[in-house]
């Protein structure tokens, strides 16, 4: 699968790189160096799947969805990832980073979040492991998704509101970013999604690609066949969908389909489709496609969801659209809450906002009656259930 | 492509003057869209040596809270690379200090690499700082066309560089390089740790080719002259922009870090 990787340099095609100020060249330049090493350790490799299995939960069921099968003339597989200790995929990576953290002997944990998902996750890791731990959120997002606030909390996480911007996720991560720039030597950053500067999104993605390594001898299982016609899942930054295309990048008779944010409509300067408006630029450490302004500016992005409430998508993503390997398309708010609804009436799971995003491509592709199609079910909706509820009053 | 006049004044004020080298950065367009050619005409007459103008940017990663400021505020007001530009003109009418632009990448990859060194050249600018770029990129895609325009390009260096990629910098840098005093954003600290001190003077003793000029955290008379006694002078920003803020004459900052 060495087409749509990462290449030497830490470029995916044209995306990728690291353009970062030299104050964080040593920390990125550590991460580089090691992170293969790291990873490819037995060591390391036997304590992750361990964790992944016993803490973490995994591996989480392939469900077929056989009420949503029957809707969309379609043979639909739910890939559970909701049912991960924390509630979302965000846990992969979390266990991941915070092993290569210890075996970098950083001790101190920094992370970004939106949805609160990864910061949950982050906060969760770091209590296992003894870390101390700190999460920056937008104050938007902190009210929002106030829920997982109180979970970091509970868990011994700081979280620190971040009031620049739209006080999202964006603003969220220019701020741990400084964190990191201001202490450099005995912390580690754990980025939340296949986005920062090289080796970060490489990294990721490796992380997360357990869920496309599951898949396949599931659906083995399930349909004598480990390729599905169709793979779907949301992107924000593209972690869950980086995980879950991972293993079916070469197979190119496996459509993948990556769902965007259109939050109130693409032309209604209130969306977060990084692919349809987004221009190559660089933001937070690499080369990507970016929602900005002719001059240069980052556009901020609006979403219902706060996990996809980002202007940029990782740079494999960027490629992955350049070169039309993956279809993107994208949904608005009520595109998504409607499918969000649909699932919790139809198939008994609330799921969260980001991850209806994904159910909504369902009723936008047209399927053959046998077509074997995988959602990637992100994050369940504990956390959104004011959004559900406030979204419903409206109708 | 023509060449424009090659003399850069960044070459003769380094040549001519080997310490105690006053620069002061400030964001263009703060705190009003058209203050950047009155600051500038004002800090020649206060006596600053040379002036950085920060290319504004909705992201600035590496800022504290005061430059993250102005940066909003001017693209609130409206400024852009293009009308950065002309005020440069504009300055270049009365003001004779090399005039440095630094900023992060992206603005500048939209207006376009080429199009902006040939404006700089144009326009009168004689060094560029773009600490995002990584030097690997710069080297491969853009040094000929910065040498071609003889516009300089100053690398940053930090407390945690190591000697061999102090090294490095230092060959593909121009004009001068940009010692960044303390590993953290940009923002006002105070004295010098015995850290700080034992990097400059390694530093110093590194007999690099470029001469250096040490920034970040620097606001007082006191740090200016001691960061004066390594380097061949001092970057000046946060400090300076939030006297802007607070609406400190311009001369009065000055005369305080550097009296006459
Ligand atoms: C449940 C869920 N799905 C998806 C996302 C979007 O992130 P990514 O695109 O990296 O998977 C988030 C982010 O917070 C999330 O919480």
């Amino acid at each position: 699968m060495m087409r749509y990787n990462v290449d030497l340099n830490g470029y995916y095609g044209d995306f990728g790189g690291a353009f970062i100020p030299e104050l964080l060249h040593a920390n990125i330049e550590e991460l580089r160096q090691t992170y293969l090493t790291i990873l490819n350790d037995e060591s390391f490799q036997k304590e992750f799947i361990q964790l992944l299995r016993d803490y973490a939960g995994r591996p989480t069921p392939l469900y077929f969805a056989s009420r949503l099968s029957e809707k969309y003339h379609a043979r639909i597989y739910l890939k559970r990832e909701d049912l991960c200790h924390t509630g979302a995929h965000k846990i992969n990576n979390t266990i991941g980073q915070i092993l290569l953290a210890r075996r970098l002997n950083k001790q101190k944990i920094i992370a970004e979040t939106g949805a609160g998902q990864h910061g949950v996750a982050t906060a969760t890791v770091c209590a296992l492991m003894g870390m101390h731990c700190t999460v920056y959120m937008g104050q938007l997002d902190m009210e929002r998704q106030h829920p997982n606030v109180e979970r970091m909390k509970l868990l011994g996480a700081t979280v620190v509101p971040v009031t620049s911007g739209n006080r999202t996720l964006k603003d969220a991560t220019n701020e741990a970013m400084r964190h990191w720039i201001n202490h450099p030597k005995d912390t580690h950053y754990i980025i939340g999604s296949v986005v920062g500067p090289h080796p970060y999104p490489d990294m990721v993605a490796r992380f997360q690609s357990v869920i496309s390594q599951e898949m396949k001898y599931q659906l083995t299982e399930k349909e004598g066949n480990p390729y599905p016609d169709y793979v779907i899942a949301c992107v924000g930054g593209g972690s869950n969908a980086a995980g879950c295309f991972y293993h079916y990048l070469d197979d190119e008779q496996v459509n993948l389909v990556g769902v965007e944010a259109a939050g109130k409509g693409v032309n209604t300067g209130q969306s977060a489709a990084t692919t349809a408006l987004g221009k190559p630029g660089i933001l937070h450490g690499s080369k990507t496609l970016l929602m900005q302004t002719n001059d240069g500016q980052v556009i901020e992005p609006y979403s219902i969801s706060a996990g996809l409430d980002y202007p940029g998508i990782g740079p494999l993503h960027a490629n992955l659209h350049k070169t039309g390997r993956v279809e993107f398309i994208h949904a608005t708010d009520d595109e998504a809450m409607k499918a969000g609804l649909e699932l919790c009436r139809m198939e008994g799971i609330i799921p969260a906002v980001e991850s209806a995003h994904a159910l909504a491509a369902l009723s936008k592709l047209s399927f053959d009656n046998d077509d074997v199609v995988v959602v990637n079910l992100s994050g369940r909706g504990d956390k959104d259930l004011e959004t559900y509820i406030r979204w419903n009053m409206k109708q | 492509m023509e060449t424009t006049n090659m003399q850069n004044r960044l070459d003769d004020l380094f040549k001519r003057k080997k310490h105690g080298i006053l620069s002061v950065f400030y964001t263009a367009g703060f705190p009003y869209l058209e203050d950047t050619v009155r600051i500038a005409e004002e800090l020649e007459q206060a006596g600053a040596d040379m002036i950085e103008i920060g290319i504004p940017f909705s992201d600035p990663i590496a800022d504290g809270p005061v430059i993250q400021h102005s940066n909003n505020v001017a693209i609130g007001n409206g400024i852009t690379l293009g009308i950065i530009f002309q005020q440069v003109e504009v300055i270049r009418k009365t003001v004779q200090l090399p005039i440095v632009l630094m900023g992060y990448l992206n603005p500048v990859m939209q207006f376009g690499m080429e199009k902006f060194v040939s404006e700089c050249s144009r326009t009168g600018v004689d060094g560029v700082i773009l600490p995002d770029l990584p030097v690997d990129e710069y080297v491969h895609r853009y040094k000929q066309l910065f040498e071609h325009y003889a516009v300089r390009f100053s690398f940053l260096i930090t407390p945690t560089t190591s000697e061999e990629r102090i090294r490095l910098l230092d060959a593909c840098s121009s004009g001068f390089i940009y010692a960044v005093a303390a590993s953290g954003t940009t923002g006002v600290r105070g004295a010098f740790t015995s850290d700080q001190q034992v990097y400059f003077h390694r530093l110093k003793e590194m007999q690099l080719k470029n001469p250096f000029m040490v920034g970040f955290g620097i606001s007082t008379h006191a740090t200016f002259n001691e960061a004066c006694r390594y380097g061949s002078g001092v970057i000046i920003g946060s400090a300076f922009i939030q006297a802007l803020a607070e609406n400190v004459q311009v001369s009065g900052f000055i005369h305080a870090v550097r009296p006459k």
